[in-house]
């Protein structure tokens, strides 16, 4: 005989403002099997959730349910209050009062009628729910960090130091990001390389990471603690054992003429290429695009000239099968290059460039060795206009957002320049300096006051070329909005920070979400923003929205945390509301057919066949078997199977029945 | 193959050299032009700043008039025209409330079915395909071609051309000959109505445009709209006086070089009207 209580929250006045709980407690006491209804101001506080522990012992209550808010919040607690009561957690079921019913309906009878119905039909359901108990699983330690720049490589860094394994994955052929590509850091201009190198040394060193470049994640399945990846290693067309990174081939090259992506396409590279003298592992790759022996069949030459014969022009891509326990995305962002801007000339004036173009051009180790030379005919600019906020904060470029990191490089683009070309004259316009962070607002006062930097509040309306010189034109929103026009040598634009290239489908790979920008979407904006909605996969740096070096690394850190969290257990426990197909004595078994539908239906591929054999090995029977390892509990396999052989754990089809029929029966 | 045309007040005023050199166009690539009976002002500007429903009303009836005789296409050479057509017949379709009103005010019935062609398009659509074998004097100059506002713009209605630096009309032109120069103010506004009420706005901004023109190497302004038009060209002495210059390059509707292109003779495209004199042939 069930005895089942019934828990009416007011959550403040969430619930209590357009719901009578008072007459819901009432009604609901009423009920058949209802041995206990009350009310309560808040149930997830202390004092209610000791209430629950205290009304399952005085009335010997067989079921509860808490009549509050959506289960997503507070399922987890009300169940372990529960199970503190003596009862198995999973004979607590949850009515949703707020936001099926409260938040969107006025105060009136029916709303209150309404949440009795609510709850009348999880009496029903938790009436025939049954003591589960939590799956366990093993963990595999190690992790796997996708992305080799400064977030991945402080997150793998950290995690390899707690002694788990790490596994790095880094799509082009170094590590070190986009901070290899700086030239100096904000607000202490101290230099990137110099910082950086060493840890990405750090990495490729590491007793605990095994590093692959050039390398892609190709597949990823399985669930916390125990994913199965699938990684393409790309062939880098070298036996990396045998190459001692001399560099010979990278000079013979006679192909030299393919725009340098680490340049920012302000250099020229060859076709076998180590993309940056600091680059870990410095061993070339050969890039088959523009390499004349696989675009004509001949050519040889770095074969020749290796001194180890390591060059191997038959490689082939080799996939890697890895076990993984958790994940950190770390595969951080790209920004909107010139020709994204129509008013700008859409890319057309070789000296309106890019932020990080200019990083390259101050760059001690970039195409003009730091002095800054503007790229049309090499002159050094002796006037010079920096556009904060090209892209970003404009809905009508569809980037609604504040990159947040261009106010800042900004201005230190107008002090490198004001560092190196001590007679030129350089401008800024912003549309607001957002410089929040430790020692950032001294760092812009320091531009504007120290270096003279000409700061103009307003907006950039168009540049165009005239004699040789860019015609900049503006208005200065603190004279009145008064038309500005100045005659550069070169314009640098602070484009708006994006997705990088194959987020989305790296996302999609991952089975975590992402916003409308591709970029990677946190599990709560501010209590849970390391964590994806998919459980042991973390994020690191840009990838989730722009951010600086010091956001990216803290964020890392904070991830690689959460891993050496998780790996700090020896096995994992599930929820057990998975699938399962009945079982039955033989000579039934059970009343699957075997036909299989349940098996190409699951995302998950939880499901496989089990056969009954006699002692005499003879099969005697199919049926179709769910891993409670691998089922995530989505149902499919249940609506799909034809001899209604499967059932959900917690969601029976029996318990979704009484919870229809009860709703159907007037009360 | 019959056309509507929908000239609008320039067209038959301060436009008749517009006017002439579309007709004249027209005739000699055999279009058969039918204006739309009994048609209206399209509220210009005067409308739209003072009533919605009349801004809308206005050029709903032209259209209703157009597909009541029939006329699946109309050619509206006189941008601010085109802009306010195709405004229209835009808001009308997003707002089918709207659309009801405005066919009640009217006592007439508007679908919105005839597509509305500036004059650019029709030029893409109708004289391009045929100028095989009929240009016998090739416009070759150097020319900076000037859009203005209304043909390109607002890009989220007329999804024409690219709104900064466009390039249909520069296409036409390098087809009959011309060779264009990279110009920067193909949209700079050149003071539109402000012809009328502060001319020296106008003596300013349309300066601009000519002086960069000039300052290209460009031997002729080619423009497609009636208010462009009067601006470079009747206010020239205003302009020249205002920068204390003597600008002299022309404003040549682009209906007019392709007229002179295939060989009709100035006075038949409405070269003589011009105030600036137009030297070029």
């Amino acid at each position: 005989m069930a005895r089942i209580g019934v828990f009416v929250c007011h959550c403040g006045e969430n619930i209590s403002a357009t719901v009578d709980c008072g007459k819901v407690a009432g009604a609901i006491g009423e009920l058949k099997h209802v041995a206990y209804s009350t009310e309560y101001k808040y149930m997830c506080s202390d004092p209610g959730q000791n209430l629950i522990k205290e009304a399952i012992k005085e009335h010997n209550l067989t079921g509860i349910v808490v009549s509050a808010c959506s289960p997503r919040m507070h399922e987890p607690t009300f169940r372990k209050a529960c199970a503190e009561g003596g009862l198995n957690p999973y004979l607590c079921e949850m009515a949703n009062l707020r936001e099926h019913c409260s938040w969107v309906h006025d105060k009136n009878e029916l709303t209150t009628e309404k949440a009795i119905d609510i709850v009348r039909t999880q009496v029903e359901k938790v009436k025939l729910n049954s003591a589960l108990q939590p799956i366990r699983v093993p963990v595999t330690k190690t992790a796997l960090v996708i992305g080799g720049g400064i977030a991945g490589i402080q997150s793998a860094l950290d995690i390899a130091n707690t002694g788990h394994k790490v596994i790095m994955v880094e799509r082009s052929p170094s590590i070190g990001g986009h901070m290899s590509q700086l030239s100096e850091t904000f607000p202490t201009l101290d230099c990137s390389q110099c910082i950086l190198t060493p840890r990405m040394v750090e990495v490729a060193q590491h007793p605990n990471i095994t590093l692959y470049t050039y390398a892609e994640v190709e597949s990823v399945e399985g669930f916390i603690g125990n994913f199965k990846v699938r990684i393409r290693k790309k062939a880098k067309s070298l036996d990396e054992k045998a190459c001692t990174g001399c560099g010979l081939c990278t000079t013979k090259c006679p192909q030299k003429k393919i725009p340098n992506e680490f340049e920012q396409g302000m250099g020229m590279r060859p076709a076998i290429y180590v993309p940056f003298p600091q680059a870990v592992p410095n061993r070339p790759v050969i890039d088959r695009e523009h390499c004349t022996y696989y675009i004509k069949g001949k050519c040889k030459i770095c074969e020749i000239v290796c001194p180890t014969k390591a060059i191997r022009f038959d490689q082939e891509d080799e996939i890697l099968e890895l076990e993984i326990g958790a994940i950190v995305a770390a595969t951080g962002f790209d920004i909107k290059h010139s020709d994204f801007f129509p008013e700008y000339g859409y890319g057309k004036y070789k000296d309106v460039i890019d932020g990080l173009q200019f990083e390259r051009l101050a760059s001690a180790s970039g195409p003009t060795n730091g002095s800054i030379l503007r790229p049309s005919d090499g002159q050094v600019p002796k006037n010079i206009v920096f556009i904060a906020c090209a892209g970003s904060r404009d809905p009508a470029k569809g980037i609604a957002y504040c990159s947040k990191i261009c106010c800042m490089y900004t201005a230190k683009h107008a002090m490198l320049y004001k560092h190196k070309v001590h007679d030129g004259k350089a401008h800024v316009f912003y549309m607001d300096i957002r410089s929040g962070g430790k020692n950032y607002e001294e760092f812009v006062r320091r531009a504007i006051e120290e270096d003279h930097v000409n700061y103009v509040r307003g907006r950039v309306s168009t540049i165009y070329e005239r004699d040789g010189k860019l015609i900049v034109k503006g208005v200065d929103t603190l004279l009145g909005a008064q038309p500005v026009e100045v005659v550069a040598d070169m314009v640098v634009l602070a484009t708006a920070g994006v997705a990088n290239q194959g987020a989305e489908d790296l996302a999609q790979k991952l089975h975590i979400s992402y916003d409308s920008h591709k970029f990677f979407a946190e599990a709560h904006p501010k209590l849970k923003p390391v964590e994806t909605n998919t459980a042991g996969i973390f994020l690191a740096g840009a990838c989730q929205n722009p951010k600086d070096i010091p956001d990216s690394v803290s964020q890392a850190s904070g991830a690689a945390v959460k891993v050496a969290a998780l790996f700090s257990q020896s096995e994992l426990t599930r929820e057990p509301l998975v699938a399962v197909v009945n079982r039955a004595a033989p000579p039934l078994y059970s009343t699957c057919v075997a036909c299989g539908m349940c098996i190409s239906v699951c995302p998950y591929q939880a499901i496989d066949t089990e056969e009954f054999k006699t002692r005499d090995g003879k099969v005697v029977k199919k049926a179709a078997r769910i891993n409670e390892g691998l089922c995530q509990g989505c149902g499919t396999c249940v609506a799909l199977c034809r001899s209604k052989s499967i059932d959900l754990h917690g969601y029976s089809n029996n318990q979704v029945y009484a919870e229809v029929v009860a709703l159907l029966n007037e009360f | 193959m019959k056309i509507g045309i929908y000239p609008g007040c320039s067209l038959t005023g301060s436009a008749r050299d517009y006017n002439e050199s579309v007709f004249a166009l027209a005739e000699a690539f055999d279009i058969d032009f039918v204006q739309i009976p009994d048609w209206n002002c399209c509220g210009a500007t005067a409308a739209h700043n003072l009533n919605k429903e009349l801004s809308l009303a206005l050029p709903a009836r032209i259209l209703a008039l157009a597909e009541k005789h029939g006329l699946d296409e109309i050619v509206v050479p006189c941008a601010a025209c085109y802009s306010r057509l195709v405004v229209t017949q835009h808001e009308l379709k997003k707002n089918p409330e709207l659309k009801n009103r405005v066919c009640e005010v009217l006592n007439m019935d508007y679908r919105g079915t005839s597509a509305i062609l500036n004059v650019i398009e029709w030029i893409d659509k109708y004289i391009i395909p045929k100028l095989d074998g009929k240009i016998s004097n090739p416009f070759s100059h150097k020319v900076a071609c000037y859009y203005g506002c209304l043909l390109v713009r607002p890009d989220k209605v007329l999804r024409y051309d690219r709104a900064e630096d466009p390039q249909t009309m520069d296409i036409v032109m390098s087809k009959i000959g011309a060779t264009t120069v990279e110009y920067p103010f193909k949209t700079e506004c050149c003071g539109a109505g402000f012809s009328v009420s502060n001319t020296d706005i106008v003596s300013k901004l349309s300066g601009k445009i000519i002086e960069d023109a000039e300052h290209r190497g460009a031997e002729a302004i080619i423009v497609a709209c009636p208010m462009c038009h009067s601006n470079l060209d009747m206010r020239r002495n205003d302009i020249n006086k205002y920068w204390g210059r003597k600008f002299n390059i022309p404003v040549v509707f682009i209906t007019q070089a392709i007229g002179l292109a295939v060989g009709l003779p100035a006075s038949k495209v409405g070269l003589k009207r011009h105030f600036v004199e137009v030297n070029i042939s």
